[in-house]
C-alpha cells in the first residue's frame, strides 16, 4: 500500500503541452462511458450496416462466393454508387443522433449543476479549449460511426475494383467526409448548447429529439397549412439532405437523400437557403455554448 | 519586495454598475486578507484577477504577469477555492483532483500521486474513493482545497474557506491554511467576511466596501504597536508625581477618570519598571490592559468612513 506524506509541498517538475491538457477531458469522458453497458453496445452495434455493406461489396466482387451462396445473378441487384454510398451515411447519421441524444446531455450539465465550471475555467484552460475538449468527445465517437466506415467502404470498394474506379468516383469520397462533418459538427454543437442550457438530462435529450422530429412535424403542418415549402426549413433532416444531395451530386441529382434526411420531390429547397438556416443554427448553439460558459455567473 | 498583486486602477462593472471602482494598492504580504461585507466586490476581486471578469479599465498584476495579456500564465500560478459548491457530482474524490491537477499542466502519474498527497492532507484520505456527491459540506470544503494544492500554485485564492463549516472543522480548516501559510512555498489570498479567519491567517488585510478600498492594513505592524499602548488602573498617586514620575520614563500619557491612565510605552521600556516606580510611589496598579485595537476596530472604522476610505 502506497504511504502519502501528510503534508503539502510545493510542485516543480514536468508539465504538460497546453495542446496535450485539451485532451483530458474527453479521455476521462471515455472512462465515464465505457462503464454503461447500453452505450458499448449500441455503439458497437452501429457498426453492424456498415459490415454488411462490406460483405455486399466483397460478395459483389466475388464470383466464388456467389457461386457458393448460389446467387451468381445477384450482383446485377448490388450497385455501389451514390445510393449506396448515401444510404449508409443516412443510417449512420440516424444512429449518430440517438448517440449524440444519450451522450451529449451529460457533457456540460453536470458541471454546471454544481459549478465545477469555476473549477476548469480558473486554470490555464480556456473557454475555447473547454467546448473544444468536450465537444471532441462527440467528434470521435460520431466520426468512428459516420465518415471512417464510410471512407473504410470507399476504400475496399476501390482495392476491388481498381484505380480507375477510385479515380472516377472521388467525388463520393470527399462528399462522404464533408457530409459527416456538416452533420457531426451541427450534432455536437446542438448536444452542447442543450447540455449547458436544460440541466436535467433526460430533458435535454428529450428536447433534442424534438429539435429534429417535433420541429419537422412543425415545419410540414406549415407546408399544408400556408401551401408553401418553405415549412421544410424548419426540418433539419431536410436541410442537411439537401446540402448532402449537392455535395454528392451536384445541381442535377438523381437520388433524393436517405432516411432520415430525404427529401420531398418537387418540394426542394434551394442549397443556398438550407446552408444559411444550417449556419443560423450553427452561431445560435455557439451563441447559447458562450452565454453559459463562464467562470462566474453574472448578475446585471 | 515586490508586489503579490498589484492593483493598477482596476475598474469591473457588470452592465452599468460599477463593482470594483479604480482599484489602487500594491499587496505585498505572503498571506492577505480581503475583508468586507457582503457585495463589496471580494469575490469580483478574485474572479477579474482569475480572468472571469473582464476589467472594464485599468488592469492588476499577479506576481509580475498582467492579468489582461497573460491570462493563461496567471491561471497557470493560481489555485483557487471557491465560495460555492464546485464538484462533478458522480466523479470520486481522487479522480476529480486528479483532472483538475492534469488541467493545470501535470502529467497524470505525477497528478495522481499529488491527488491522494492532497487528499490525506487535508484529512479526507479514507474518502477518496466516494463520489464527490455523497460528501458533507465539511468534506466538500476539504476537497476544494485538495484541488486548489494539488498542482503546487504559486499563489492560492481562498473564497469564504469556512462557510458553513461547524466549529471543529473551522478550526481544522484554520489550522490548515496557517500550516500551508507558514510553509512559505506559496502566497495566499483568503477572501471572507469573518474577521476571526483573516485576523487568525493573515499578515495583510484589505478592507472593501462598495467596491473601494476603504482599508489596507499590516495586521503585523498593528499587532505591534498594539503591544506598545496600554490602558492602566491605579489606585493613590492622584498628586500627579506617579504619572510625572512615568512621563520621565519616556512614556506619553493620558489621565482619566478613577485613576485610570492611558498610556504609549517608548521603545525599550518594560512593563516591570511601571510596576518598579508605582511602588516607589506607594501606587497600586490594579489593572493593566494592553490596547486591543483589533481588526474588527479597524474593519468598523474603514465602515464607518464616508466614502468607503480611511
Amino acid at each position: 500500500m502506497a504511504v502519502y506524506k501528510k503534508t503539502y509541498r510545493p510542485y516543480d517538475g514536468a508539465m504538460t503541452s497546453p495542446w496535450s491538457r485539451v485532451l483530458v477531458i474527453p479521455r476521462y469522458a471515455f472512462d465515464d462511458l465505457r462503464k454503461s453497458r447500453f452505450l458499448s453496445i449500441f455503439f458497437l452495434a452501429s457498426f453492424v450496416y456498415p459490415l454488411v455493406c462490406a460483405l455486399l461489396i466483397y460478395v459483389e466482387h466475388n464470383a466464388s462466393a456467389l457461386r457458393i451462396l448460389g446467387a451468381e445473378q445477384m450482383s446485377k441487384f448490388i450497385s455501389i454508387n451514390v445510393t449506396f454510398f448515401l444510404s449508409i451515411l443516412g443510417w449512420q447519421s440516424m444512429l449518430a443522433l440517438f448517440l449524440a441524444a444519450f451522450v451529449g446531455p451529460g457533457r456540460v450539465s453536470p458541471d454546471l449543476s454544481n459549478g465545477g465550471l469555476a473549477l476548469y475555467l480558473a486554470r490555464p484552460f480556456s473557454r475555447v479549449e473547454y467546448v473544444v475538449g468536450k465537444m471532441l468527445i462527440l467528434l470521435i465517437l460520431l466520426s468512428a460511426m459516420t465518415w471512417v466506415p464510410g471512407l473504410l467502404l470507399f476504400g475496399l470498394q476501390g482495392y476491388l475494383e481498381g484505380w480507375a474506379w477510385v479515380t472516377a468516383n472521388a467525388r463520393l469520397a470527399v462528399a462522404f467526409f464533408v457530409s459527416a462533418w456538416i452533420w457531426i459538427l451541427l450534432l455536437s454543437l446542438l448536444a452542447l448548447a442543450l447540455s449547458a442550457w436544460v440541466k436535467w438530462k433526460p430533458a435535454a435529450g428529450a428536447l433534442m429529439f424534438g429539435l429534429f422530429f417535433v420541429a419537422a412535424g412543425f415545419g410540414g403542418a406549415i407546408d399544408v397549412v400556408q401551401n408553401t415549402r418553405w415549412g421544410h426549413l424548419m426540418q433539419i433532416g431536410s436541410l442537411v439532405g439537401t446540402v448532402w444531395v449537392y455535395l454528392f451530386e451536384g445541381s442535377n441529382p438523381t437520388t433524393t437523400g436517405a432516411i432520415f434526411f430525404r427529401i420531398t420531390p418537387g418540394e426542394e429547397l434551394p442549397v443556398w437557403s438550407c446552408c444559411i438556416v444550417l449556419a443560423l443554427l450553427t452561431l445560435l448553439c455557439l451563441y447559447m455554448l458562450a452565454r453559459k460558459i463562464r467562470g462566474a455567473e453574472v448578475v446585471r | 519586495m515586490d508586489p503579490v498583486i498589484e492593483l493598477d486602477g482596476l475598474e469591473v462593472r457588470f452592465g452599468d454598475r460599477v463593482i470594483l471602482n479604480r482599484l489602487k494598492a500594491a499587496l505585498t504580504g505572503r498571506s492577505i486578507g480581503l475583508l468586507g461585507p457582503n457585495g463589496a466586490g471580494k469575490s469580483t476581486l478574485l474572479g477579474a484577477l482569475l480572468g472571469f471578469h473582464k476589467p472594464f479599465s485599468g488592469t492588476a498584476r499577479i506576481l509580475g504577469h498582467d492579468i489582461r495579456t497573460h491570462a493563461r500564465q496567471v491561471r497557470g500560478l493560481i489555485g483557487y477555492m471557491p465560495e460555492n459548491d464546485s464538484f462533478i457530482a458522480n466523479m470520486s474524490g481522487v479522480h476529480f483532483v486528479r483532472m483538475m491537477a492534469e488541467l493545470s499542466g501535470l502529467p497524470p502519474a505525477q497528478a495522481l500521486e499529488r491527488a491522494h498527497e492532497a487528499f490525506f492532507y487535508v484529512g479526507l484520505g479514507e474518502v477518496r474513493y466516494r463520489p464527490l456527491g455523497t460528501y458533507s459540506l465539511g468534506m466538500k470544503q476539504s476537497a476544494k482545497l485538495a484541488q486548489a494544492i494539488a498542482h503546487g500554485p504559486k499563489l492560492l485564492f481562498l473564497d469564504e474557506p469556512t462557510n458553513g463549516l461547524d466549529p471543529p472543522a473551522r478550526i481544522r480548516m484554520i489550522q490548515l491554511i496557517q500550516e500551508i501559510r507558514d510553509r512559505g512555498d506559496l502566497h495566499l489570498i483568503l477572501s471572507s467576511h469573518l474577521l476571526r479567519d483573516v485576523e487568525e491567517c493573515c499578515d495583510q488585510v484589505l478592507i472593501l466596501k462598495e467596491g473601494n478600498i476603504a482599508a489596507f492594513c499590516n495586521l503585523e505592524e498593528e499587532r505591534r504597536a498594539n503591544r506598545r499602548f496600554l490602558e492602566i488602573e491605579t489606585r493613590g498617586g492622584l498628586d500627579g508625581v506617579f504619572l510625572e514620575s512615568i512621563e520621565k520614563l519616556g512614556c506619553e500619557t493620558a489621565p482619566g477618570a478613577q485613576g485610570r491612565v492611558k498610556l504609549i510605552l517608548p521603545d525599550g521600556l518594560e512593563i516591570r519598571q511601571l510596576y518598579e516606580v508605582a511602588a516607589g510611589q506607594n501606587v497600586q496598579i490594579r489593572r493593566l490592559n494592553h490596547r486591543r485595537d483589533s481588526l474588527e476596530d479597524i474593519f468598523l472604522k474603514a465602515m464607518e468612513a464616508p466614502n468607503g476610505s480611511l
